[in-house]
């Protein structure tokens, strides 16, 4: 049993009240990857991450009573998140060293969207994008080659990049929602929406760029 | 007149709706021109579309077993709230 995504939310919440563990798990499923991707937003401790998310899902599930859906399910499991991450980080901040922090990935950090070597003098295409031997998006996701190809694009993302790019463009959050559970400014967050984006074309060329 | 390059670093602005004016004019006057950057232009747009689509990563049985543990635990848990009471509160 995959996420019901056509079930209408207060269902859902009455469902979980009531204990169905079938749909806790489903709910797991579909949630867990990317709230451990947001919490590597705030801390590169891989293990403080996890710990953060199993606490986020106790909170989930003791909180799910008072649950009164004046936002989607989705965006209170991110809340709780954000701020349980905020809150923890930071104390884990206090407690490292400033070095142990480092600088992960700042988005002013100059990175090339294409390698400039593809580029001539004058800054025109020298090696131009070849045509992708792919139809449409949900071919490339039915392939199971390519879907891995693409989840590991993913995963081998900076951390802060990745979480803005699965908050975007996986969970279809907008830019003002996904700025605000990161702490991130707009321009912050579309240089790392753009890095990231870019990293995940460079992936998909790789495969479908007739050579 | 924006190069190639640079526009490979301006996509995002654009598809994000965050261009000046005269910035979209620069860009909708190159892309109309030039084939690779429109070629480029539509494989971003293709990676955002195949990224909406791709399902969760799967989870390793440890982890959903340990959760769903906890959830049991809790609807076991006697000073759960009950549908119209309060939540106990920790």
């Amino acid at each position: 049993m995959s996420y019901p995504e056509a079930m209408p939310e207060p269902e859902i919440v009455q469902r979980l009240v009531q204990g169905d563990e079938r749909l806790f798990t489903c709910v797991v499923e579909r949630y867990h990857r990317v709230m451990l991707g947001v919490a590597g937003h705030f801390t590169a401790n891989r293990a403080l991450a996890e710990e953060i998310v199993q606490e986020t899902w106790m909170a989930v599930i003791t909180g799910l009573p008072r649950f009164e859906g004046r936002s989607s399910l989705k965006g209170w499991i991110f809340a709780i998140l954000a701020n349980r991450s905020r809150t923890r980080a930071s104390r884990e901040a206090r407690t490292l060293p400033t070095s142990a922090m480092g600088d992960r990935d700042n988005p002013e950090a100059r990175l090339d969207a294409v390698d400039a070597a593809r580029f001539d003098g004058r800054g025109m295409w020298a090696q131009p994008p070849r045509p992708w031997e792919a139809d449409t998006p949900e071919a490339v996701v039915g392939n199971a080659e390519l879907l891995d190809l693409v989840q590991r694009a993913i995963e081998e993302l900076p951390p802060r990049q990745r979480a803005v790019l699965v908050l975007r463009d996986v969970e279809h959050l907008d830019s003002e929602e996904a700025c605000k559970l990161l702490d991130l400014s707009e321009g912050n967050q579309r240089v790392l929406l753009h890095r990231a984006r870019s990293a995940v074309r460079t992936a998909l060329e790789s495969h479908l760029g007739r050579s | 007149m924006l190069t190639c390059r640079e526009l490979t670093e301006l996509v995002t602005d654009y598809v994000e709706g965050r261009m000046s004016l005269w910035d979209r004019v620069r860009f909708s006057l190159h892309v109309g021109m030039c084939p690779h950057c429109r070629a480029y232009v539509r494989q971003m747009q293709f990676t955002r579309d195949v990224l909406g689509r791709t399902p969760p990563l799967s989870l390793p049985e440890d982890v959903k077993a340990e959760l769903l543990e906890r959830f049991k635990d809790w609807m076991r848990d006697p000073t759960r709230a009950t549908p119209d009471g309060e939540p106990r509160e920790s």
